[in-house]
C-alpha cells in the first residue's frame, strides 16, 4: 500500500513526459494517446479509490525516500493520507477520466499537448490533496495552476479565451505569491515547514499579529482559487472560455480544491493557535454567504450556458464556505458530501452543455431556444443533473446541504442555503426547459450576448447527426454516481464513517501525533484509531427542506420562462433586468480592476481578523 | 535593523501592485508580476539570514560553521522556477493577443472577454 502513495503523482507525471516525448509517433494515432491518457487517469483514480479504502480504516503517513521525522522535527517531505484528502482527489481523477472519454471525439483537432497539460493537473490535484507540508501544498497548487492556465488558452487562436486565460493567470499568481510570502513569514517565526511541526510550534503561545498575518496570506492565494468574493472574478472569465472538457474539472474540483485548501491549513496548522472558533467561524459565515448569495444572483441573470454554469459554481463554493466554516464535525462532514455530490452533477451539467456545443453550436441559452428538443437523452440527463444540483432527495448534494443544516448553525443559514439553492438550481432548470424541451416564451434576443455566446464556434467538430456514445455516457454515468453516493451516504454506517472521517480532520493534536509521532495528548485517541461513530442521520425537516427548494427552484425556473404572462413582472423588462448591468460593471473583464478587488478585499480581510485577535487576546 | 528586509519586501510588493493595477500595456503587467514576486524572494531570503553567517556549504569546513538557512534559499530556487514557467506562459500569451488583436492594452483587451 505504501507503493501507492508516489505512484499517483508519479504516473500522470510520467505518462504526460511519455506522451510529449512520443509526440510525432502519435500524431496519427489519435485513439492510442487518447487510450494512454484515459488508462494513465482511470488507473490514478483506481490506485486513489485503495487509497481512500484503507484511510478509511487508518489514517496514514507517507514519507518519501524514508526522511522521517526525529524527535518532532521534520525534514522529510510527507504525504498524508486521510479520508477527505484521498476522496477528494479521488473525485478529481474520476472527474478527469470523464473529461478525457469525453473529449476523445469532442476535439476535431487536438494533439499530446493537451493530454500532457490535462495529467499534469491530475498530478497537481493530487499531490496537492495528499501534501503534508505548506510549501509542497504551494509547489502542488503552482503546478495545478499552470497546467491550468495553458489548458484555458488551449485554442490561442480564438480571441476570447486569450483574455481568459490572462486574468486568470495573473490573479491567481498574485493569490500565489501572497501565499507563499505567508509561508516565509510562518517558517521565520516557527523554523518549520511541515504542517504538524508548526501547529506543534504555534501551540500553547497567543497567536501575535505575525501569525494572523501569515494566516490571512497564505490563504489568500486559496480565497482566489476558491473563487470567494471579492476573490472571484477571474472565475467566469475563464469558465466561459476554456474547453468544455476543462471547465469539468475547473467547476467540479479546482474550486473545491482551494476550499479544501483553507479548511486543511486552518485545523491542522494555525487553528489551535488562532482559537476564537466562534470570530473566526463567522468570519468563514459571512464570506460564505457574500459569495453564495453573489453568485446566485449573477447566475440567474446570465444566458451563457457556460458563464451561468460558472456563476452557479462559485455560489456552491459559498455554501461549502459557509459549511465547513460552521467549524463543526457535523458541517465539515456535510461540505464534504456536498463537494462530491456538487462536482458529479457540475461535471455531468457542463457535459452536456458540450454536447450542445458540439451538435448546435452554440451555447446560448437565448439562441438555443426548443432547438435543443433535437437531443432528447442529453436533455434528459441534465434535467436530471440539474435537479440533483438543487438538491432532490436522494442526490449527494441533498444529504450533504442536510447535514449541515442540521449542525446548529445560526437560523439565517437555512434560509440563506434554501434561498441560494433554489436561485441557482432554478436558473438551471430554466435552461433545462427552455432549450431541451421549449418551454416558456422564446426570449428576446440580446445582440451583445449573442455575439459572446458565438464565440465559441470552433472549439468542436460540427456535422455529425448523431452524440457519439463516448460523449453521453460520462454525464451519464456521473449523475448516475450522484444518486449512487447519495443513496450509499443514506446508510448508517457510511454516515457515521463520515462524521469520523471530519472528526479526525478537525482534531490537529491526534493530526500532530500521526505526522510527529509521539503520545497523543490525553483526551485524544492514538494515532489511526478511529473515533467513535456518532450519527448522522437524515431527519425529517431536512427532506421537508429539500422538497420546498426544488419546488422553489422549479418555481424560479417557471416564472423565468413565464414572466411575460405573471401578472406582476409583466410590465417590466424581464426579471433582474437591472441586474446585467451591475454584473456588467463588476465583471468589466480587465485584469487591472480584478487585482483592486483582491488588494481591497485582503485589506479588509486582514482589518477584520485584527479586530478579532486583538478583542480576544 | 532586524526588520529593514521586511520592508523592502513590503515595499516591493507595494510597488508591484502599485503597478498591476495602473497598467496599461500587458507587458508592464507581466513585469509587475515579476516585481511582486521579487518580494518573496527578499522575504525568503531575509527569513534565513543569520548574523556573520556563511553560505551553507559544509563539505569542506572544518567543523560546524555558523551557516545561513539553507531551506529558504532551496525555497527561492523553486520559487525562480515557477516565476520562470509563469512567465514564459503569460509572456506568450501576450504575444498571441498582440498577433490576434493588435492590442496589448488590457482595457482593450476586456471587450473581447468570452
Amino acid at each position: 500500500m505504501p507503493a501507492l502513495f508516489p505512484l499517483v503523482v508519479v504516473v500522470p507525471l510520467l505518462t504526460a513526459a511519455a506522451l510529449l516525448a512520443a509526440r510525432p509517433l502519435l500524431a496519427r494515432r489519435r485513439a492510442l494517446l487518447d487510450l494512454v491518457a484515459v488508462a494513465a487517469a482511470a488507473s490514478v483514480a483506481v490506485m486513489l479509490g485503495f487509497l481512500l479504502a484503507a484511510a478509511i480504516r487508518h489514517d496514514s503517513v507517507y514519507w518519501f525516500a524514508g526522511f522521517r521525522p526525529a524527535g518532532g522535527v521534520a525534514l522529510g517531505i510527507d504525504f498524508v493520507a486521510d479520508p477527505f484528502a484521498c476522496g477528494l482527489a479521488l473525485v478529481g481523477a474520476v472527474l478527469m477520466t470523464a473529461a478525457m472519454v469525453f473529449s476523445w471525439r469532442y476535439f476535431e483537432r487536438v494533439g499530446s499537448y493537451f493530454h500532457a497539460l490535462m495529467l499534469v493537473f491530475l498530478a497537481g490535484l493530487t499531490g496537492f490533496c495528499l501534501a503534508g507540508d505548506v510549501f509542497d501544498l504551494f509547489v502542488w497548487f503552482e503546478l495545478m495552476g499552470v497546467a491550468a492556465y495553458a489548458l484555458t488558452a488551449y485554442r490561442p487562436e480564438e480571441r476570447g479565451p486569450i483574455q481568459g486565460a490572462l486574468t486568470f493567470a495573473i490573479t491567481n499568481s498574485v493569490g500565489a505569491y501572497f501565499t507563499l510570502t505567508g509561508i516565509a513569514l510562518i517558517y521565520g517565526r516557527t523554523g518549520a515547514l511541515n504542517m504538524a511541526q508548526i501547529a506543534r510550534s504555534l501551540d500553547g503561545r497567543p497567536p501575535g499579529g505575525l501569525v494572523v498575518v501569515a494566516f490571512l496570506f497564505i490563504i489568500t492565494g486559496l480565497l482566489v482559487k476558491a473563487a470567494v468574493v471579492p476573490f472571484h472574478f477571474w472565475l467566469a472569465d475563464a469558465h466561459a472560455v476554456a474547453p468544455t472538457p476543462v471547465c469539468v474539472l475547473f467547476s467540479g474540483v479546482m474550486v473545491e480544491l482551494g476550499l479544501y485548501g483553507i479548511a486543511r491549513v486552518y485545523w491542522s496548522v494555525f487553528g489551535a493557535a488562532i482559537g476564537q472558533r466562534g470570530a473566526i467561524s463567522d468570519v468563514f459565515l459571512f464570506l460564505g454567504a457574500l459569495t453564495a448569495i453573489t453568485g446566485a444572483l449573477f447566475c440567474l441573470r446570465e444566458r451563457h450556458l457556460k458563464r451561468l454554469l460558472a456563476f452557479s459554481t462559485i455560489s456552491h463554493a459559498g455554501m461549502f464556505l459557509a459549511g465547513f466554516g460552521l467549524l463543526t464535525p457535523l458541517g465539515l462532514a456535510g461540505a464534504a458530501l456536498y463537494v462530491a455530490g456538487h462536482a458529479m452533477v457540475k461535471a455531468a451539467l457542463f457535459l452536456c452543455a458540450g454536447i450542445t456545443l458540439h451538435r448546435l453550436h452554440s451555447v446560448n441559452e437565448t439562441w438555443l431556444h426548443g432547438r435543443g428538443r433535437r437531443l432528447p437523452v442529453t436533455g434528459a440527463v441534465f434535467t436530471l443533473a440539474a435537479l440533483g444540483l438543487a438538491g432532490l432527495p436522494p442526490f449527494a448534494t441533498f444529504l450533504g446541504k442536510g447535514w449541515i443544516e442540521d449542525s446548529a448553525g445560526p437560523g439565517w443559514l437555512d434560509v440563506m442555503f434554501t434561498l441560494c439553492s433554489m436561485l441557482a438550481a432554478g436558473a438551471v432548470l430554466r435552461v433545462a426547459g427552455g432549450v431541451f424541451y421549449g418551454l416558456g416564451d422564446p426570449p428576446a434576443e440580446d445582440p451583445q450576448m449573442a455575439a459572446e455566446a458565438n464565440e465559441e464556434e470552433g472549439e468542436t467538430e460540427s456535422g455529425r447527426r448523431r452524440t457519439p456514445l463516448t460523449m453521453i455516457v460520462p454525464p451519464a454515468v456521473l449523475v448516475a454516481g450522484g444518486l449512487a453516493l447519495g443513496c450509499l451516504a443514506l446508510v448508517p454506517r457510511v454516515g457515521a464513517a463520515f462524521e469520523a472521517a471530519a472528526l479526525r480532520f478537525e482534531d490537529q493534536a491526534a493530526y500532530g501525533a500521526l505526522v510527529l509521532g509521539g503520545p497523543a495528548p490525553p483526551g485524544h485517541p492514538a494515532p489511526g484509531v478511529p473515533y467513535p461513530p456518532a450519527a448522522a442521520d437524515v431527519t425529517l425537516t431536512s427532506v421537508v427542506i429539500a422538497l420546498i427548494t426544488v419546488a422553489g427552484a422549479l418555481a424560479v425556473a417557471g416564472a423565468a420562462l413565464y414572466w411575460r404572462r405573471l401578472p406582476l413582472l409583466r410590465r417590466g423588462r424581464g426579471p433582474g433586468a437591472g441586474l446585467t448591468v451591475v454584473i456588467r460593471r463588476f465583471q468589466s473583464g480587465v485584469v487591472n480592476d480584478y487585482i483592486t478587488w483582491l488588494v481591497l478585499g485582503l485589506a479588509a480581510l486582514g482589518g477584520v481578523l485584527t479586530v478579532i485577535i486583538s478583542r480576544h487576546p | 535593523m532586524a526588520c529593514f528586509p521586511f520592508a523592502v519586501a513590503a515595499w516591493i510588493l507595494a510597488c508591484g501592485l502599485y503597478g498591476l493595477v495602473t497598467s496599461r500595456d500587458l507587458i508592464r503587467t507581466i513585469i509587475c508580476l515579476i516585481v511582486v514576486q521579487s518580494s518573496t524572494y527578499v522575504m525568503l531570503v531575509a527569513v534565513g539570514y543569520v548574523t556573520g553567517g556563511i553560505a551553507p556549504y559544509f563539505s569542506d569546513v572544518a567543523g560546524h560553521p555558523k551557516t545561513v538557512d539553507p531551506v529558504v534559499q532551496a525555497l527561492a530556487l523553486t520559487d525562480v522556477v515557477v516565476e520562470a514557467a509563469v512567465t514564459a506562459l503569460l509572456a506568450s500569451f501576450a504575444i498571441q493577443a498582440h498577433k490576434r488583436f493588435g492590442t496589448l492594452d488590457p482595457h482593450d483587451l476586456a471587450e473581447f472577454k468570452g
